[in-house]
């Protein structure tokens, strides 16, 4: 019996004591957005073995997860970095200071285009946000003019769109969990709903019925949840020359020999026409610095110098090369001068 | 036997009845024979298709194109003060100096737009192999020296036939020039496969022709060290307490029932666990081997337990009785007679449990191992990934070289697998005896 009390007390002290905790950390801890993770990666590599710093240790979290781990305190023991590819919401940055994270650095390290692509084989369909949205909610407005809405009927792209191929509509994409699913609900999905004026009037009355129209996507097959892994996306559009398919740009730039990218409203996903922003379907990427750290973890400024770095970031730096689409001239003078101040964020 | 015709006849009856049956059971126990041997061949069939498509996709993995540069290291370019410091050799743009020999080569390519194609047959890595051989040995400083650097992983696809030379060239990654220039590269042996030693040697990259998998592998390693080292002797002693000294009792009842449900608890929830628990609680550091082997240790104890508890219990009660005859305390008679007995089997059982979390992602995902981890870990304590999570996020990559470096991480990862079944066939021969 007393043995048992010495041991249960010698556990309990090594739960209190700062034993086993970490006193310190030499490398770079980052988590964050599945998005960002492909470029951050590349630049934690360069860095680690241009510079005498340990690698960056990256985790691939999502941009909500990163966020909640980055936010849960100051120490060793929480990531420095988070990846993220939307802006961090005010009740995130609330959340952070009530857990002692006062002083979060943003930076944006360009853009990201999201795809709707076919198979080579495919029709070459010109789509515009509002096809793409009556094809894939799940309750669209009545075609018969009413201002009611019904179960989505499409069938074909012509039933959408008379202009479109009598084509089955089956689309590719990701499930709710991945961070590309909430740019495409956002980016397409939100803006063809509102291409229809009773529903945006709904938008001020009852945002909640909004959403639920607007975001909710049809379960009746025609979209098909094919996991977070863009390159199955890739292998079964070349098997199915009808189906479309949503992933990220990168995708598509590694791949331009079996998929094509469709224009959304007549502009094609093209690098060019991210970075200006005559594509209508991309996001913007960031990173979030934790700034009580910079000083604390060895390699840090540093490591954000790298990633700022023209031939990093710029418009011929290694990140373009993996398909980041980077950030126009001025944008870029003006992050790169409010991260060398290390303004933190309001 | 009063009527013994009638007796004969009936006889007779169900004799013939049992013949005229006979072609009939016959039949269906070839049936049931044939189900069976059915069932094994579908198996096999599946297995077979498994491999194929692994091993056919993924050995060319083991080779990797590399490209011959003669570099002149120009001594100004390098070290212009010559003081030969390391900081100095360390921060030397030796890139600069890959270009220029790849400039040398091919000296009418002149545009803006092609220098940075040819700059892109070579892999990122070169500049990285270069220095570390000038800073193995300054000396080399001011000569000429010819390397082996790994190519880019485009003309790797292309060498390997992963890319179509024919398509039209808008589509292809390599465009006309650049496959001009690699023609001439192979033509003067300058281009060959050599075997993929860095696919061995190094950890993660980003550039699938310098990733390797040391750094998952010795992850691996270092987690089921500690998984070992802490479930085999808890396993072994909590199974011989309960088989053989704990009371049977409600309260054993209760523990065995427990047992028997943790072995089929989700291993995400383990994870979970070890998240709350080890890091927030005990504030271990994340993704560390010594984390995921802690994790993976909850995870595999029930399996060891019921099999080390069913090993002892396969040993017959005469051994013990035996031993308690001549004198020997129930302690001598476990340790010395029934625990030996019993050993192959809890082995046996124990390599199971390794090789089942050998293969866990799941919880790892949970305590911060499915992470980019470049750095090959040192220790316990260094941040590492595992195998199967090289493999996810492997086959997560854009980059479509790391297709067949997926299929052949699998394949090693199978070796790994086959390895430590093996050892538990040989132990199980070595050390089992029949009663």
């Amino acid at each position: 019996m007393k043995k048992a009390a010495l041991a249960l007390a010698v556990l309990s002290a090594a739960a209190t004591s700062p034993v086993f905790a970490q006193s310190s950390r030499d490398y770079i801890s980052i988590v964050g957005s599945s998005t960002v993770y492909p470029f951050a990666t590349v630049v934690a590599e360069q860095f680690g073995k241009a510079t005498k710093f340990k690698t960056p240790k990256i985790e691939s979290t999502g941009s909500g997860g990163g966020i909640k781990l980055f936010c849960a305190g100051v120490g060793v023991q929480h990531p420095d970095i988070t990846n993220a590819s939307r802006a961090i919401k005010k009740s995130e940055l609330e959340q952070c200071a009530a857990n002692g994270v006062k002083e979060v650095v943003e930076v944006k390290i360009g853009y990201d285009g999201l795809s709707v692509a076919e198979s080579k084989k495919g029709k070459e369909m010109q789509l515009t946000r509002r096809d793409l949205f009556l094809a894939l909610a799940k309750q669209v407005p009545n075609p018969n003019g009413t201002q009611t809405l019904v179960d989505n009927p499409y069938k074909t792209w012509k039933d959408v769109n008379a202009a479109l191929p009598a084509v089955k509509i089956e689309v590719l994409g990701p499930p709710p969990t991945s961070g590309t699913r909430d740019a495409f609900v956002e980016l397409v999905m939100d803006h063809g709903c509102e291409s229809f004026d009773f529903i945006k009037a709904m938008k001020k009355a009852d945002k909640k019925a909004f959403k639920a129209t607007c975001q909710t996507i049809r379960e009746d097959g025609a979209y098909v949840e094919a996991g977070e892994n863009d390159n199955l996306i890739v292998q079964k559009l070349d098997a199915n020359p009808s189906a479309l398919g949503i992933f990220g740009f990168s995708f598509l730039d590694q791949n331009r020999d079996k998929v094509r990218g469709l224009a959304i409203e007549g502009v094609q996903p093209e690098f060019e026409t991210i970075s200006n922003g005559s594509y209508p379907v991309s996001r913007p990427l960031f990173f979030y610095v934790k700034k009580a750290h910079v000083e604390v973890i060895p390699g840090m400024k540093e490591f954000i110098d790298e990633f700022l770095s023209k031939k990093a970031m710029g418009n011929e730096g290694y990140l373009a090369e993996r398909g980041l689409i980077p950030l126009p001239k001025d944008e870029y003078a003006a992050v790169a001068k409010s991260v060398k101040a290390m303004e933190a964020m309001k | 036997m009063t009527n013994p015709t009638k007796a004969s006849t009936e006889g007779a009856s169900s004799f013939a009845r049992v013949q005229a049956g006979m072609a009939r059971r016959r039949a269906a126990e070839r049936r049931f024979k044939l189900l069976g041997r059915a069932a094994v061949g579908i198996g096999l069939l599946f297995l077979a298709v498994l491999l194929t498509s692994i091993v056919s996709r993924g050995y060319t993995a083991f080779w990797q194109t590399e490209m011959r540069l003669d570099v002149v290291l120009v001594a100004d370019e390098i070290d212009p003060e010559g003081t030969r410091l390391v900081d100095t050799l360390h921060k030397a743009d030796y890139s600069a100096l890959i270009k220029q020999s790849l400039r040398d080569m091919f000296p009418e390519v002149s545009s803006r737009r092609d220098r940075f194609a040819l700059y892109g047959l070579v892999s990122n890595g070169a500049a990285f192999d270069l220095r570390d051989r000038v800073m193995a040995d300054p000396s080399l400083i001011g000569t000429t020296v010819s390397l082996w650097v790994p190519a880019d992983d485009d003309v790797d696809m292309l060498m390997k036939g992963h890319i179509d030379r024919e398509g039209p060239e808008a589509d292809r990654r390599i465009k006309d020039t650049t496959l001009g220039w690699i023609d001439q590269l192979e033509a003067d042996g300058r281009l060959a496969l050599r075997f993929n030693t860095a696919f061995f040697t190094k950890g993660d990259s980003r550039d699938p022709e310098l990733a390797g998998i040391r750094g998952a592998l010795m992850g691996t390693i270092f987690t089921l060290v500690v998984t070992l080292a802490l479930s085999f002797p808890l396993g072994v002693a909590a199974a011989v307490y309960l088989e053989e000294f704990a009371p049977k009792n409600r309260w054993t009842d209760l523990i065995e029932v427990n047992i028997n449900n943790l072995a089929a608890v989700p291993s995400i929830v383990f994870g979970l666990l070890g998240l709350a628990v080890f890091i927030n609680v005990f504030g271990l550091p994340r993704s560390a081997p010594l984390l995921g082997g802690l994790v993976l240790t909850l995870m595999t104890l029930p399996t060891i337990i019921i099999a080390s508890r069913a090993a002892l219990k396969s040993v017959p009660p005469s051994i013990r009785d035996a031993a308690l005859g001549i004198g020997a305390s129930p302690m001598q008679a476990t340790l010395f007679h029934v625990i030996p007995l019993a050993l192959p089997g809890m082995l046996t059982g124990t390599i199971i449990g390794m090789a089942q979390a050998l293969g866990e992602t799941a919880p790892l995902l949970m305590i911060g191992m499915v992470a980019f981890i470049a750095d090959v870990p040192q220790g316990v304590f260094d941040p590492a990934t595992a195998l199967p999570v090289q493999i996810y996020l492997w086959a997560d990559s854009p980059e479509r070289a790391f297709v067949e470096r997926t299929s052949a991480a699998i394949m090693v990862l199978l070796a790994f697998l086959a390895l430590m079944n093996l050892v538990a066939v040989l132990l199980r021969k070595r050390f089992e005896r029949r009663w």
